[in-house]
């Protein structure tokens, strides 16, 4: 049973600074990392490898070439074998085209069952690309998945996350989910997938390589552009109330009251 | 420009001022021999770039088929419900559709799919739509991603509207996003700002990224609808009109477009002692300064006095003080309430994205360096263990 993860390389936001100078975001020493959500994902697929008791995890991302680190991670934590979708023709890709540069890696691929990625990546926050692929792919979907109840060859039973609780849903396979931080807990990475990630080779797939149509990938395929991009201006630090205890409570109880009642 | 590269720096125009390098977000141009080069492997052409130079010597290429899209008019908002009852971030999107709909003098329509909702379609009405698209069927009534997909997809197909705008909630964020690849039209997440460039009758759509570190505006300037997506309660509530009239066109579609292949074996309400996080206009909140799940209580009595919901920080609910349906921030739910009353938390990046947006913040913490007190509209240094309950008598007695 194949069970494919889709991974994005994203900044670790908790180094993601703006510089007050000029205003813009900091870079040095940023450091790039698997998207968190991903590694639920990257988790989930590992368990349902254990679970049905046979099958390969591949794992599948797409960005420039230094992208193969999260890959190697991803081997780290479990997966089987990476591939990185890396061509500068996908450059400018929105989420339509990613996802359908995505999608036909996967055909490629082929023979799917599971197809497992984050609820959204970190960076976009865009919660686009999962339904995408299902879409391109043309195979149910089933999004912010926080528990799979069952799973074997055919078919699944999840729980799917709502506003108010949660629905269980039974998919037929092939199915792509996209999964919440409650689904798991990510284990670290064992001795053996360090070792087996280090000397492992990730092949890297051009558009060519995945047949994509020349004008549904990149800045060409993607129907959005982006018009500007601009630093929202830095939210101030406010006024700090001081005093005795009593005194403060008081006086923020007015505060409150006059938010409230507008 | 060489070789069809999108993006190409003029040689002779750049100076060497390092301005791009420095705007760029994705760290994709460095400086050789003085002159600016791009990484097309890094750069996702944002035009950062271009705009901040002073020079002109950034050339990007934007142009694109442009198909022709005259046939396109009409604002919709996709009108989602539950249970038969229209969700508020309907009535949000509702008010600024018809903002949207005046500028481009069009018609506001909403697009309702659902069973038995006759009187609902009236109530879309009276919040300012000039006509409501029901498609109704007794297989509508839940939400499923197939028959959903299908339905506004072959509705969007028909009646060609220029600009449709969907809440960014769960439901709507899992249908949208296979709507704008079936007909393939652009599709921007989580706007904060919508406005309309009459020139082109553009939506000018901007939204965060990067945790809200940078906005950007994006457009689909060669493909309809122009569709986005909105948070709820970044949009005010269009209020009902009594007496505003419109007309309801009931659509029937063909029987095997209703049908799912997934299939909800069960609805499971988990409603915790109040409200919806996302929908909450106050929410306070509680962190690592807590100690212990028991302590949770004062931070639930005041919630219950201001009618808020109780939101919990990462290191709360990893430590199983709350379930992971109340955190706030990057892992967990982004919100943007009237007022957020942040006790005993620090204030890390991560949750600091999840709620910086609230209108007004209020931060209760002992350390006068916790990072929170950065992003608060009013802080106060003290324990909590004191402010919060003593807090808690002062409303009671003023809001009576």
């Amino acid at each position: 049973m194949k069970i494919v993860v889709l991974i994005k390389q994203v900044p670790d936001t908790t180094d993601v600074k703006i510089d007050p100078v000029t205003n813009t975001l900091k870079r040095e020493g940023v450091k790039s990392v698997i998207n968190p959500f991903d590694m639920y994902a990257i988790e989930e697929a590992v368990r349902i490898k254990e679970r049905v008791g046979e099958g390969e995890v591949v794992v599948i991302s797409m960005g420039p070439p230094q992208a193969q680190e999260a890959i190697r991670e991803a081997i780290s934590l479990g997966c089987d074998r990476g591939i990185l979708l890396s061509d500068r023709k996908f450059a400018g890709s929105d989420t339509w085209a990613t996802s359908y540069t995505i999608s036909q890696a996967i055909r490629k691929v082929g023979d799917f069952k599971v197809i497992l990625c984050g609820k959204q990546a970190s960076d976009g926050d865009t919660a686009q690309v999962g339904p995408g692929v299902s879409t391109h792919l043309d195979i149910p979907q089933v999004t912010y998945v926080k528990k799979i109840d069952k799973i074997d060859k055919t078919v699944a039973v999840v729980h799917r996350m709502t506003e108010e609780g949660y629905d269980i849903v039974e998919t037929p396979l092939p199915v792509v989910l996209t999964v919440v931080k409650e689904i798991n807990e990510p284990r670290m990475p064992s001795l053996k997938g360090k070792m087996k990630a280090k000397s492992a080779q990730i092949p890297v797939w051009t558009a060519d390589d995945i047949a994509c149509e020349p004008d549904k990938v990149g800045l060409d395929g993607s129907p959005t552009r982006v018009m500007k991009v601009f630093t929202p201006p830095p939210r101030g630090g406010g006024q700090m109330l001081k005093g005795e205890t009593e005194d403060v409570s008081s006086k923020l109880a007015d505060i409150i009251k006059s938010v409230i009642i507008g | 420009m060489t070789g069809g590269e999108k993006i190409a720096v003029i040689l002779d125009k750049c100076v060497g001022c390092t301005l791009c390098v420095k705007v760029c977000p994705f760290g994709a141009i460095t400086m050789k021999d003085k002159k600016a080069v791009i990484d097309l492997t890094k750069c996702t052409l944002c035009g950062a770039c271009a705009e901040a130079c002073k020079f002109k010597a950034i050339n990007i290429d934007k142009t694109g088929s442009k198909s022709d899209l005259s046939g396109y008019k009409d604002v919709w908002v996709f009108c989602e419900q539950k249970q038969g009852k229209v969700q508020t971030i309907s009535y949000e999107l509702l008010g600024k559709g018809r903002e949207l709909a005046d500028k481009l003098g069009v018609r506001l329509c909403g697009l309702l799919l659902g069973d038995k909702m006759d009187t609902a379609c009236q109530d879309i009405i009276s919040r300012g739509a000039d006509r409501v698209y029901y498609v109704e069927s007794p297989k509508l009534k839940i939400y499923q991603d197939d028959p959903y997909t299908n339905v506004l997809t072959e509705m969007v197909k028909k009646h060609k509207p220029e600009v449709l705008l969907c809440g960014a909630t769960t439901i709507g964020r899992s249908l949208i996003s296979r709507v704008a690849v079936n007909i393939r039209t652009g599709l921007t997440a989580d706007c904060t700002g919508l406005d309309i460039d009459m020139g082109e009758r553009l939506l000018l759509q901007t939204r965060p990224a990067f945790g809200g570190n940078i906005m950007a505006t994006i457009i689909s300037p060669n493909t309809r609808p122009q569709m986005a997506t909105v948070r709820h309660k970044v949009m005010k509530e269009a209020e009902p009109q009594a007496g505003r009239k419109g007309d309801v066109v009931k659509e029937t579609l063909p029987e095997d477009m209703y049908h799912s292949r997934s299939k909800i074996l069960d609805i499971v309400e988990e409603i915790e002692e109040t409200v919806n996080l996302a929908e909450a206009d106050i929410i306070v909140s509680g962190g690592r300064g807590l100690g212990s799940p028991e302590n949770f209580e004062i931070i639930k009595e005041l919630a219950l006095v201001l009618g808020g919901a109780v939101g919990a920080s990462r290191m709360a609910v990893d430590s199983g003080w709350m379930p992971y349906s109340h955190q706030v921030g990057q892992t967990g739910k982004t919100v943007c309430p009237k007022l957020y009353i942040a006790c005993g938390i620090s204030g890390q990046i991560q949750h600091l994205i999840g709620m910086k947006s609230s209108d007004v913040i209020i931060a209760i913490n002992k350390d006068p360096e916790a990072p929170i007190f950065g992003v608060a509209t009013y802080g106060i240094v003290d324990d909590l263990f004191k402010v919060v309950p003593m807090l808690t008598q002062e409303l009671k007695k003023r809001l009576k």
